[in-house]
């Protein structure tokens, strides 16, 4: 079991939390203006990484807000926690791909 | 039901070549599915000069951590088509190999706990007629008959409403299956080749020609993954994407026990599926662990909440003890469909997704692979499984159709 640190509530068990998949996936600008195949990107693909993933995670049974973690896949350990507003932290995991085919 | 005896086996059953400079097939990952793949290939194919190369120990991965569950009673056309065909071939496995692989055809239940998934057992069993695999549906009283140590009062959490049963469905033994696959394929020509770890593709333009690996570089004509949880690993490597997310999921054992549970129970419902093997031991998974996750272990609430179901279903189980807990990487797609196919990348194939499910594909997946890679264009079992599926939005939408605890 992980203990997250919840950067509104502090460190609180696994259980207490349910998780969001990749964070910093944006919604297309326009999305009429995707072909197929990038709108097959955008609602199937998520990296899929060995190592430091950019992640979403909500805390379900506290405070309810969602945040964003980097935990390296490997090793389970949750190397930075930050709010929505805040930037994802320089150099800790690389942008999803999806998006950075979109800019 | 009496255990049974086990048989000897030779002291070697496949030898550890030396990787050659080249092949026409390079198959990477040695578990269920690249075996069966490559043994195929020879037997089917005529396609001889083949490799597996496994980075670890044959059969050392998801092959070694599943809990062993083989049945066909999936809710849509193409899933019971290739997950039937896979059932066919277990049923001639032991012949076909002559090799003892414990397939044990118990049946397998599917509980039902809420009328919504009444009605979807209802259904599915309608469905898996048409398609020609057996299935019926039992009330609890049924279910009772069929696995006498369950619990069917209307005093728990979740009471059992009944459930579907398939008859052929059952069990094999996981490593016997892998070997009786290594041992014929190494017998065919096939090279098997542990203890290599390929890092890196070689490219000649769009195409592929070989991979390098913690051996040296290999050539090869066509390269065939069959990597599971780490496909995304390679495939970044190769330059492509595919759709799956990786998972740690967790399975468990009991100590030994006399022989109490004469049947297969999965329940998606409270989430648990529990089977007893033929050493007598309790095999029980659940549901994967939600995060990413490359570690071959998971968190202990998962096990906590697994138990809780299991005894609430099964009242005796509360005494037994927990022998070991383990945690293998799944491959999931957003769909609970695999992926088999050809790849972006020329002669390259793909095949992975198979999530929680794939041991009871391990046959069906093989033949459709092999065929698949040989004339480099899907077989008609695996035509709907493409990566195009995901463009064209043709997705087969097996998550909680099929009664999985995908």
């Amino acid at each position: 079991m992980m203990l997250i640190e919840c950067p509104y509530c502090g460190p609180r068990n696994e259980p207490e939390f349910a998780y969001g998949g990749q964070a910093h996936v944006a919604y297309p600008e326009d999305p009429n203006a995707l072909s197929d195949e990038e709108w097959a990107q955008y609602l199937f693909y998520r990296d899929n990484p060995q190592g430091a993933y950019a992640e979403r995670w909500v805390h379900s049974a506290g405070c309810r807000k969602w945040f964003n973690a980097i935990r390296n896949t490997r090793t389970y350990e949750i190397q930075h926690v930050y709010r929505l507003d805040q930037a994802r932290p320089d150099g800790a995991a690389p942008a999803p791909t999806t998006s950075r085919q979109e800019a | 039901m009496n255990q049974r005896e086990l048989p000897q086996h030779p002291d070697f059953l496949w030898s550890n070549p030396e990787p050659k400079k080249s092949y026409d097939v390079v198959i990477v990952g040695g578990g269920g599915h690249g075996l069966a793949t490559a043994y195929y290939l020879a037997k089917n194919h005529g396609i001889t000069n083949v490799a597996v190369l496994e980075r670890g120990w044959l059969a050392g991965g998801n092959m070694a951590r599943n809990t062993t569950i083989i049945r066909s009673n999936y809710l849509w056309d193409e899933s019971a088509a290739i997950y039937e065909h896979s059932l066919k071939l277990w049923e001639g496995l032991e012949e076909e190999l002559g090799y003892d692989i414990f397939f044990s055809q118990r049946g397998v239940l599917n509980l039902a706990h809420t009328l919504q998934d009444q009605r979807d057992s209802v259904r599915r069993v309608e469905a898996n007629r048409l398609n020609g695999v057996d299935a019926e549906w039992v009330d609890a009283q049924q279910v009772k008959e069929l696995c006498p140590i369950i619990n069917i009062n209307d005093d728990i959490r979740y009471p059992v409403m009944g459930g579907t049963f398939q008859p052929r469905a059952g069990i094999a033994k996981h490593d016997w299956v892998a070997w009786g696959y290594a041992r014929r394929a190494d017998e065919l020509g096939v090279d098997l080749i542990q203890n290599c770890e390929v890092t890196g593709f070689v490219m000649d333009g769009d195409r592929v020609v070989g991979v390098e690996t913690s051996r040296g570089r290999i050539n090869a004509g066509k390269v065939a993954l069959c990597a599971a949880g780490h496909t995304s690993v390679l495939a970044d490597m190769a330059g492509f994407r595919v759709p799956i997310q990786s998972h740690p999921l967790q399975a468990l054992v009991s100590e030994l026990h006399e022989m109490v549970h004469p049947t297969v129970v999965m329940s998606n419902h409270v989430h648990v599926y529990v089977s007893q093997a033929h050493k007598g031991e309790l095999v029980m998974g659940a549901g994967v662990d939600t995060y990413n996750g490359y570690g071959q272990r998971g968190s202990f609430h998962v096990i906590e909440h697994q138990m809780s179901a299991a005894v609430e279903l099964f009242p005796i189980f509360a005494r037994a003890h927990l022998l070991r807990t383990w945690g293998g990487i799944v491959d999931v797609t957003l769909d609970a469909s695999p992926v088999m196919g050809r790849s972006p990348v020329d002669q390259m194939y793909v095949n992975c997704g198979w999530g929680t499910g794939g041991f009871k594909a391990v046959p069906g997946a093989g033949w459709a692979y092999a065929h698949t890679i040989a004339h480099d264009e899907p077989h008609q079992l695996n035509r709907a499984f493409g990566l195009e599926r995901f463009v064209s939005g043709d997705l087969i939408d097996e998550h909680g159709a099929a009664a999985v605890a995908h």
